[in-house]
């Protein structure tokens, strides 16, 4: 018997990025589609943040006085942020479940067989997570505007572009974790113990400009803080923040890696 | 090598003149999982050395007990898990060398199927032949051609999860060949349906056969492999216990019965068919037929009435009863697959 599995040169989606761009485009454009023909999911996901967003906001003037907020619009560019990292980051973390799914139903299983990169059946779904997420994000943000809410067009691009990193980050995490995990049953309290904490200590309700200073210590190390703080700046317009390009750099520094994680896991744990 | 004509056995390392170059040729294929069980992680052997030759334009079975290895070895064939030892050759293409390749010509059907219940069977079958790399109109095309073959035009544009069971398994197998491999798998095509969906499904199997493909499936329904495929392994504990067409196997085993109800006293038969070189036993059950073991009961039967007719022992009928699956089954494992 002589080892016969030869190590190719080059990963597929390198040798043939024409090949791996379109076929994440196949997989997004699929699961695009069956989320336009579930809408009741939409639904779910943003009831509970326009929820907060209509029966949080008569507090938010009185409570955000003490972080500088003067006006409604004030509150509500403190508030929005927040509101978005939570629906993103928490949404985005969820993300394993729908993959152990469709690992149990078969349709992953059905695609293997097929030539198809590996990394492009996760990054096409990961990216429909994202693209589902961000127009409900947008959604919030149109909504948030009769209250008072006044953004600037570029800041809010860049911002949405935080968020983007940010859903692709988590659900990258989150796949990474139900392949090690593969019990959904397992995976549900796993991850909401995980993302309780990172939520909060994101100062996604209210900044942590309020906290003591060791909850500001622990809260520096939590990659989030610095990208809610990033959104927070771009809401305010203030593009040139320090905080902005340190969040999107941490960002993109955790995203890459934990992306080639996942598909690493997926093309080999999965079977 | 025997010198039958057909392939009577797996491994056919020199073939002859005649015998065609193999679909797919596997040799020493393992596979093992490490299963945790209180702390404590054993090794379980799943294929423990399988090698089997398919030749073109065969239905092979893969025959054997829910966990005997069947649908672990047709995975590892469908390049979804890596074998840990062994080789095989697939539609010219090596397993392990060239994976890639081997999914270009293959098809392979999961046991449960994998389609999405909130699209049509039109839109997986666009979405699955343009996965294979097909553009956007050669991927209708297909589909249309699919939807056709498969009599599901009238359902086409509905839900998935709004098809029966036999439907369902009919769009799997259209998603399993929209492009048209050479060599198609198909895990227990037939598990769950009712016996219209099954005869239905043997058909439509049959008729993939005719447009040229090497169809390999595995079954624990003995009628299935009897009636359906060409050859058969049965496989038992990662293990093939024996391999050959239907009738060669039961014929292996124990060859045929014909019993025989005789007018008169039994003893001048028995005392006359126990002489004869084609009967290898003779049984005489209390009250019952005459009962004599040969190896193959077409020759058999002319020459049992000529003996009994020239000794003038007077008899009322004759009956062949040939063995089943299940006794080779029972003969090989020392269970009964109907029991397992």
């Amino acid at each position: 018997m002589t080892a016969v599995l030869g190590a190719p040169a080059l990963p597929a989606q390198v040798a043939n990025p024409m090949k791996f761009v379109r076929e994440t485009w196949l997989v997004f454009q699929r699961q695009m589609l069956i989320v336009k023909r579930t809408p009741i999911r939409l639904v779910i996901g943003i009831a509970q943040p326009v929820a907060y967003l209509l029966l949080f906001a008569p507090l938010l003037k009185p409570a955000l006085a003490t972080v500088g907020a003067r006006t409604t619009a004030d509150a509500y560019r403190i508030y929005v942020p927040g509101l978005l990292v939570i629906l993103v980051l928490l949404s985005a973390l969820f993300a394993g479940f729908g993959l152990l799914a469709e690992l149990r139903a078969g349709i992953i299983e059905r695609a293997r067989v097929t030539p198809v990169s590996r990394f492009a059946l996760l990054l096409g779904r990961a990216l429909s997570e994202v693209a589902t997420l961000i127009g409900q994000a947008l959604l919030i943000t149109v909504l948030a505007i009769p209250f008072g809410l006044t953004v600037r067009i570029v800041p809010l691009l860049v911002a949405y572009v935080m968020l983007v990193l940010m859903g692709l980050l988590a659900a990258s995490l989150s796949y990474g974790i139900a392949l090690l995990v593969k019990n959904p049953a397992a995976l549900g309290p796993l991850i909401n113990t995980v993302a309780q904490p990172v939520a909060l200590l994101s100062g996604v309700l209210l900044p942590l400009t309020l906290a003591p200073g060791w909850l500001r210590a622990v809260a520096n190390w939590n990659p989030f803080y610095w990208a809610t703080n990033g959104t927070r700046a771009l809401f305010g317009g203030h593009l040139g923040d320090a905080s902005v390009w340190k969040g999107l750099l941490l960002l993109l520094v955790l995203t890459v890696p934990a992306m080639w994680w996942s598909a690493r896991l997926f093309s080999r744990r999965v079977r | 090598m025997t010198s039958t004509a057909e392939p009577v056995t797996g491994r056919a390392e020199q073939p002859e003149a005649k015998a065609p170059e193999p679909m797919i040729s596997v040799s020493g294929l393992r596979k093992s999982y490490a299963v945790k069980h209180k702390r404590k992680t054993t090794s379980v052997e799943a294929v423990r050395g399988i090698d089997l030759s398919v030749f073109p334009g065969e239905i092979f079975g893969f025959l054997g007990p829910n966990g005997a290895g069947k649908t672990t070895t047709l995975r590892m064939l469908a390049t979804l898990i890596t074998p840990d030892d062994g080789t095989a050759v697939i539609a010219g293409a090596d397993l392990r060398r060239r994976p890639a390749e081997v999914r270009r010509r293959i098809g392979y059907v999961a046991q449960g199927g994998g389609t999405v219940d909130e699209v049509t069977a039109r839109e997986e079958l666009v979405l699955q032949a343009r996965m294979y790399g097909f553009g956007r109109a050669e991927a209708e095309r297909r589909a249309e051609a699919a939807l056709a073959a498969f009599d599901l035009s009238e359902y086409a544009d509905r839900n998935c999860n709004t098809y029966s069971g036999g439907q369902r398994r009919r769009v799997d197998i259209a998603l399993g060949v929209i492009h048209d491999p050479v060599v198609l798998f198909l895990d227990e095509p037939t598990a769950s349906l009712d016996p219209q969906s099954r005869a239905r499904m043997w058909d439509e199997v049959r008729r993939l056969r005719e447009r040229g493909m090497t169809v390999f499936i595995t079954t624990h329904y003995l009628e299935e492999a009897d009636a359906l495929c060409d050859r058969i392994a049965i496989i038992d504990h990662g293990e093939v216990v024996s391999l050959g067409t239907p009738d060669q196997l039961k014929r292996e085993i124990s060859g045929d019965v014909v019993s025989v109800g005789l007018a008169g006293p039994a003893e001048p038969a028995v005392a006359l068919l126990s002489e004869m070189s084609y009967v290898t036993k003779v049984e005489t059950p209390e009250g019952e037929d005459l009962r004599l073991y040969v190896s193959d009961a077409g020759t058999a039967i002319p020459q049992i009435l000529r003996s009994l007719d020239a000794a003038g022992i007077e008899f009322d009928k004759i009956e062949l009863q040939r063995p089943s699956l299940d006794d080779v089954f029972l003969a090989k494992t020392g269970r009964s697959l109907r029991e397992s």
